[in-house]
């Protein structure tokens, strides 16, 4: 792995953390730690929780209890970057691919500054290294469910994000697009950023994660893809039907 | 005359340049609502003796914040709560109207406005809206953006994201007191949505859109004006028929796809 510049590295861990919606348990008991430099695979069936999971380290749903805790190495370190399941998006709105793209430096220029030459530098580099320099003045309607992840993920770049969340990221994206995007996670993840993407497909996990969470309301198995899924941990994910899974020999 | 065509060409260019986040969120209707809930405001303004524009301000932000309150505090939808707020005030205006023995004011004249009439008072207060507005879309802009294409994304990146959503619901209040003084409360929606609606088939780019809107706006809005003028007829619906006519052009000659 390479040597991360300071200002990415960050650690996550969640301690016992539980939360309720609508007066559900959604999540319950969940711990785990990730270390700096990790892509990790958040899965599990409908209704696991995936999302919820999400939401609660973004601060976007009250923690009932336990603690989210997010340690970066320094003051320049940015924070997170949360890119939502496409239906959370408002496509009806004209965008260009360079505007969400800017959006990332929004919370670094204040209320009263414009986006300046520093700015717009930034963003042409985040969309040269998701490899979308030329699309720049593509709408976003016009793009691929592949490239408009990686629009995102320039996006979080351009936050200068130490942790991002991806939400179904693979939904919608063709296999090779699902490559694409996973070889510019990797180079993030290469800079000592943490990558969470939660997805449904538990097919090509390995090779592409370090690190796997199997989740179905409370933590199932968390770690490398290789060991995770066994009978057990598929049973409790996806019942009976995980069993056959793994005898299947798809796992 | 010059003072109905300063408020006219205020309205027109007001009016689209807010209504087309609205039309692009899905929050048209809210401006509807807005317009209606300022009327407890115009009929105090009225009753107390100062200009009713100025004392729809309060009003109108009021329950642009109120709106939000609402539907957060009680997990409703927020056009459930719009709907709420918008019949509430408005059958407050109405009462408070029925009661009072001093005014002296046609409810159709609120209803469908009275541009001719508008008072230099009433241009006075368009005029510093309008800098307010233009200050605040200028200021936002970038986190108007973020929070009307992507909610969530914008929330996690900064707590300033809800804080352009409230400027956006005020904006959105301030623009519709301009419009009600042209439009009146039934037909500012017309300048608010349709505008922006047809440069939203026309052109491409959110700005554009802006800009395209403002344009089309101040034009229906002048357009309007003299018709009203030369044929006697009430300046809102003059206003309202020139856009939809443009509206309905666009909509013949339109290069967006439906999405």
């Amino acid at each position: 792995m390479i040597a991360a510049p300071i200002s990415h590295r960050a650690s996550m861990s969640l301690q016992d953390v539980s939360v309720e919606i609508g007066g559900h348990l959604a999540l319950s008991n969940v711990t785990f730690d990730v270390e700096a430099g990790t892509l990790m695979g958040v899965v599990g069936p409908n209704g696991a929780g995936k999302s919820t999971l999400f939401n609660a380290i973004a601060g976007l749903l009250p923690v009932r209890q336990g603690t989210v805790s997010l340690h970066r190495a320094g003051q320049e370190s940015g924070g997170l970057a949360y890119v939502p399941q496409r239906e959370s998006v408002n496509w009806r709105l004209p965008v260009t691919v360079m505007d969400v793209v800017m959006m990332g430096r929004c919370c670094r220029l204040g209320w009263f500054r414009r986006p300046g030459r520093r700015d717009r530098e930034i963003v042409k580099a985040c969309l040269g290294r998701v490899g979308l320099w030329d699309h720049r003045s593509a709408l976003m309607t016009e793009l691929s469910g592949g490239q408009k992840q990686r629009v995102f993920v320039g996006r979080a770049l351009a936050q200068e994000a130490s942790v991002l969340l991806l939400d179904e990221a693979f939904s919608g994206v063709d296999v090779a697009a699902q490559e694409a995007l996973v070889e510019v996670l990797q180079t993030l993840r290469d800079e000592g950023r943490i990558v969470l993407l939660a997805t449904h497909d538990l097919t090509n996990l390995t090779g592409r994660f370090d690190q796997v969470l199997c989740l179905n309301r409370h933590v199932c198995a968390c770690g490398p893809p290789e060991q995770v899924f066994t009978p057990e941990v598929m049973e409790q994910m996806y019942g009976a039907h995980g069993v056959r899974l793994t005898t299947d020999g798809e796992r | 005359m010059v003072r109905a065509l300063i408020g006219a060409i205020l309205v027109g260019v007001m009016c689209p340049l807010v209504g087309s986040y609205a039309v692009t969120r899905n929050l048209a209707f809210i401006g509807d609502a807005l317009a209606h809930a300022v009327l407890p405001g115009i009929v105090l303004g009225y009753i107390v003796g100062i200009n009713p524009a100025i004392a729809a301000v309060p009003t109108g932000v009021a329950v642009a914040l109120l709106v939000r309150a609402v539907s957060r505090r009680a997990g409703l939808s927020s056009d459930t709560s719009i709907g709420i707020l918008f019949a509430t005030m408005f059958a407050l205006g109405l009462v408070m109207l029925a009661r009072s023995t001093t005014i002296k004011v046609n409810i159709e004249d609120l209803l469908l406005g009275q541009i001719l009439a508008i008072t230099p008072t009433g241009i006075y207060v368009s005029l510093g809206i309008t800098v307010m507005v233009i200050l605040g879309l200028f200021t936002f802009h970038h986190w108007l953006l973020f929070a009307s294409f992507d909610p969530l994304g914008a929330q996690v990146n900064s707590t300033r994201a809800n804080v352009a959503d409230y400027a956006f619901l005020v904006m959105l209040a301030l623009v519709v007191v301009i419009g009600i003084q042209a439009a009146g409360i039934v037909l500012v929606l017309a300048m608010l949505v349709t505008p922006a609606a047809t440069a939203y088939l026309l052109v491409r780019r959110f700005v554009s859109i802006m800009i395209t809107a403002a344009a089309l706006g101040a034009a229906a809005a002048v357009t309007g004006l003299y018709v009203s003028y030369y044929l006697n007829l009430s300046a809102g619906p003059a206003m309202t028929l020139v856009a939809s006519g443009i509206f309905v052009l666009a909509l013949a000659f339109k290069r967006r796809a439906p999405a």
